[in-house]
C-alpha cells in the first residue's frame, strides 16, 4: 500500500506562553488527494502546517511525509514539500524572476533546469510579463501567485496552501482554482486551509475540521454534506408581502417585503413548499441558498464542539 | 543534499547577498569610501603632518592599515546583521527554512556574502588611500590572511546579532556601543606604546587590537603584538563563533516558534 502523502500522529504543540495549540492530533492525507483543513482563527491550522514545513517546532508526536519521518530525515522530506504561507514572505525588493530562481537554488537545482521551469510556472500563473519587475510592484493577487510559483519550482509532490486566495478578487480566485485543480490532476497532493468554504466545497475531496487544537471532524466532503439536516433558501417574490405565509411542515420567515427564508429539512421536497406557496398566491421569481452548505455545517460543528467542551461559543469567521 | 546540490545552494545564497548590496551600492559601498577619504584628508594630511612619524613611519602611512581594517570590520558586521534581520523581519527567512538546505550552508552563505562586502569596501578604501600615500605591502600572505579572517569573524558576529535581535534597534547596539569604541581604541590611530603601562595592559584585552596590528604588520612590517598569536586567536574565535551560530540555528533561536 502506498505511503500517505502526510501522516500525523499525536501531534502536540505548546507555545512558550503555555498555550496548547495542538492537543495530540492524528491526520492522514492520501497521495493525490485535494484535502481541506478548516477551522476558526486560532484553531491550530497554521500551527499544524507550520510543524510540517519546519517553521514551528513541535512539542510531541510524529509527522511523516511520504513515509519519511521528519525527525529522522527532514531534509529529504522537504524535497517533497512545497509551502505557500498565509502572509507574503519574500523580499519585496527583489525581482519576481530572482525570487523563484533563488528558491530553486536553495533546493540545489542547477540553473539550466530551473530557468525553463520558472518560465513555465510564471507563464502558467500570468506573471511572465512581470518577471523583471520588483515584487513590491505586484498586486496582492499577483504576489499570491508568485508564492505559488516559488513553492512549485522544485516539483513537490505535496503542496501546502495556507489561505492561498485570501484577499483575491473573484475572477482571479477562480483562475487560481483552475490552476490548483490542474496540478492536482497531474498528481500533486494538495492540502488547503481556507476561510472560503465555497472554495473547500468545490475543490476538495476530503476535509478535516480543527477546533481548539483538536480534530473534530475528518471525512469526505460528500459525507460531511450528507450530514447536513437543514438547508435554508432565500425566495425572491414578485410582489411585496406584509407577513410570512404559514406552510404545513415548513418553517418560513419574512426577510423583507419581497424576500422569504424557507427552511427545508432532509427528506422534505421543495415541490411541496412551492405548491403551498402557489396555492396562497405567492409568485417566486428566483431562489438561492442563504449560505454555503459547507459553511452551515462548519458553523454548527464548531459550535457543537464548543458546547460539548463547555467553552463559550466563539464567533466563527467565515467568508463565502 | 548531495555535494553538488549543496554547492548550488551555497552559491545561490552568496550571489543573492552580493546582488543585494550591489543593488544598493549608494548605501553600502559609497559611504565608507567617503568617510575614509575624510579620515585620510583630516587625520592623515592636515593633522598627521603636525603629529610626525609613529614608530618611525609617516603618520598617514601608519593609519592606513587601521582605517582599512575599520572599514572591513564595520561593513562585514553590519552587512550580515542588517541582511539577515531584514530576512527575519520580512519573513523571507522562511524561504530558506522550508528548503532542504543544511543550517551550516545558511550560516556560511550569509557569512561569505557579508565578508565579501567587507573585503570590497576594504579594497575601495585601499584604492582611495593610494591617492594620499604610496602603499607597499611587506607581507602579502599575512595581509590577505588577516583581512579575510577578520571579515569572516565579524560576519559571523553580525549573523549571531541578527539571530537574537527582535527589533532593528538591536542590530545597531553592538556596532555603536561595542565595535566602534573597540576599533578606535584598537590602535588604529596610535601605537599602544604611547600609552601608560596600565592602559597598555587594558588594550591587550581588546581583540580588535590584534587584528589591526596583524594587518599593519602585513602592510608596514611593524606591530605592537606578536603576529603569530594574533592569527591563531582570530582562527579560534572564528571556529567558536561559527559553532555558536550554528548551534543557535539548529535550535531555531529567533526564527522558529
Amino acid at each position: 500500500m502506498a505511503e500517505p502523502a502526510l501522516s500525523i500522529r499525536g501531534l502536540t504543540k505548546v507555545y512558550g506562553n503555555g498555550f496548547h495549540a495542538l492537543k495530540g492530533i492524528d491526520l492522514d492525507v492520501a497521495e493525490g488527494d485535494f484535502f481541506a483543513l478548516l477551522g476558526p482563527n486560532g484553531a491550530g491550522k497554521s500551527t499544524t502546517l507550520g510543524v510540517v514545513s519546519s517553521l514551528v517546532q513541535k512539542t510531541g508526536g510524529s509527522v511523516s511525509v511520504f513515509g519519511i519521518d521528519i525527525d529522522r530525515d527532514f531534509a529529504k522530506a522537504k524535497y517533497h514539500l512545497g509551502v505557500v504561507p498565509q502572509e507574503f514572505n519574500f523580499n519585496q525588493f527583489e525581482k519576481v524572476e530572482d525570487i523563484v530562481l533563488t528558491q530553486a537554488g536553495y533546493y540545489g537545482m542547477p540553473m539550466r533546469e530551473a530557468k525553463p521551469r520558472a518560465e513555465q510556472l510564471l507563464r502558467d500563473l500570468g506573471l511572465w510579463d512581470k518577471r523583471k519587475g520588483s515584487a513590491r510592484m505586484l498586486s496582492g493577487g499577483m504576489k499570491r501567485r508568485l508564492m505559488i510559483a516559488r513553492a512549485l519550482i522544485h516539483r513537490p509532490r505535496l503542496l501546502i496552501l495556507d489561505e492561498p486566495t485570501a484577499g483575491v478578487d473573484i475572477e482571479l480566485r477562480r483562475s487560481m482554482w483552475e490552476f490548483m485543480k490542474r496540478i492536482n490532476r497531474e498528481g500533486t497532493t494538495i492540502i488547503l486551509t481556507t476561510h472560503y468554504l465555497e472554495e473547500a466545497e468545490s475543490l476538495c475531496r476530503n476535509i478535516a475540521i480543527i477546533n481548539h487544537g483538536d480534530i473534530v471532524q475528518n471525512t469526505s466532503v460528500r459525507d460531511l454534506l450528507a450530514q447536513l439536516n437543514t438547508e435554508t433558501f432565500l425566495l425572491d417574490l414578485a410582489h411585496p408581502v406584509e407577513a410570512a405565509p404559514t406552510l404545513e411542515g415548513f418553517s418560513v420567515e419574512r426577510v423583507d417585503a419581497t424576500q422569504l427564508a424557507l427552511s427545508v429539512e432532509r427528506g422534505q421536497r421543495l415541490n411541496d413548499a412551492f405548491s403551498q406557496l402557489s396555492a396562497q398566491g405567492f409568485e417566486i421569481v428566483s431562489m438561492r441558498n442563504r449560505a454555503n452548505r459547507l459553511e452551515e455545517m462548519f458553523v454548527s460543528m464548531v459550535e457543537h464542539a464548543n458546547a460539548e467542551s463547555g467553552r463559550s461559543t466563539d464567533k466563527v469567521e467565515v467568508r463565502s | 543534499m548531495n555535494a553538488w546540490q549543496t554547492w548550488i545552494a551555497l552559491w545561490t545564497l552568496v550571489t543573492k547577498e552580493v546582488r543585494r548590496y550591489m543593488r544598493i551600492w549608494p548605501q553600502t559601498l559609497l559611504p565608507p569610501s567617503i568617510t575614509m577619504t575624510m579620515y585620510f584628508i583630516i587625520f592623515g594630511n592636515l593633522i598627521g603632518s603636525r603629529i610626525g612619524p609613529m614608530d618611525d613611519i609617516p603618520y598617514i602611512d601608519y593609519i592606513v592599515p587601521g582605517l582599512i581594517m575599520m572599514a572591513v570590520i564595520t561593513n562585514s558586521y553590519s552587512n550580515v546583521a542588517s541582511s539577515f534581520f531584514s530576512n527575519k523581519f520580512q519573513r523571507s527567512v522562511e524561504e530558506m527554512m522550508v528548503s532542504p538546505m543544511p543550517n551550516w550552508v545558511i550560516l556560511a552563505g550569509f557569512v561569505v556574502g557579508g565578508a565579501s562586502r567587507g573585503l570590497a569596501v576594504g579594497l575601495i578604501v585601499t584604492v582611495v588611500s593610494m591617492f594620499f600615500t604610496d602603499l607597499s605591502i611587506h607581507h602579502p600572505l599575512v595581509t590577505i590572511a588577516v583581512v579575510i579572517m577578520t571579515a569572516l569573524l565579524f560576519s559571523i558576529g553580525g549573523f549571531i546579532n541578527a539571530l537574537v535581535a527582535n527589533k532593528f534597534d538591536d542590530i545597531s547596539i553592538v556596532p555603536i556601543f561595542v565595535l566602534t569604541p573597540l576599533t578606535y581604541l584598537g590602535g588604529v590611530f596610535y601605537s599602544i606604546h604611547m600609552l601608560p603601562n596600565f592602559w597598555q595592559g587594558v588594550s591587550m584585552i581588546n581583540p580588535i587590537l590584534y587584528m589591526v596590528n596583524a594587518f599593519r604588520y602585513g602592510i608596514l612590517g611593524v606591530s605592537d603584538i606578536p603576529v603569530g598569536g594574533a592569527l591563531v586567536a582570530i582562527a579560534v574565535f572564528i571556529v567558536v563563533f561559527f559553532m555558536a551560530g550554528l548551534w543557535m540555528l539548529e535550535r531555531g533561536k529567533g526564527i522558529r516558534s
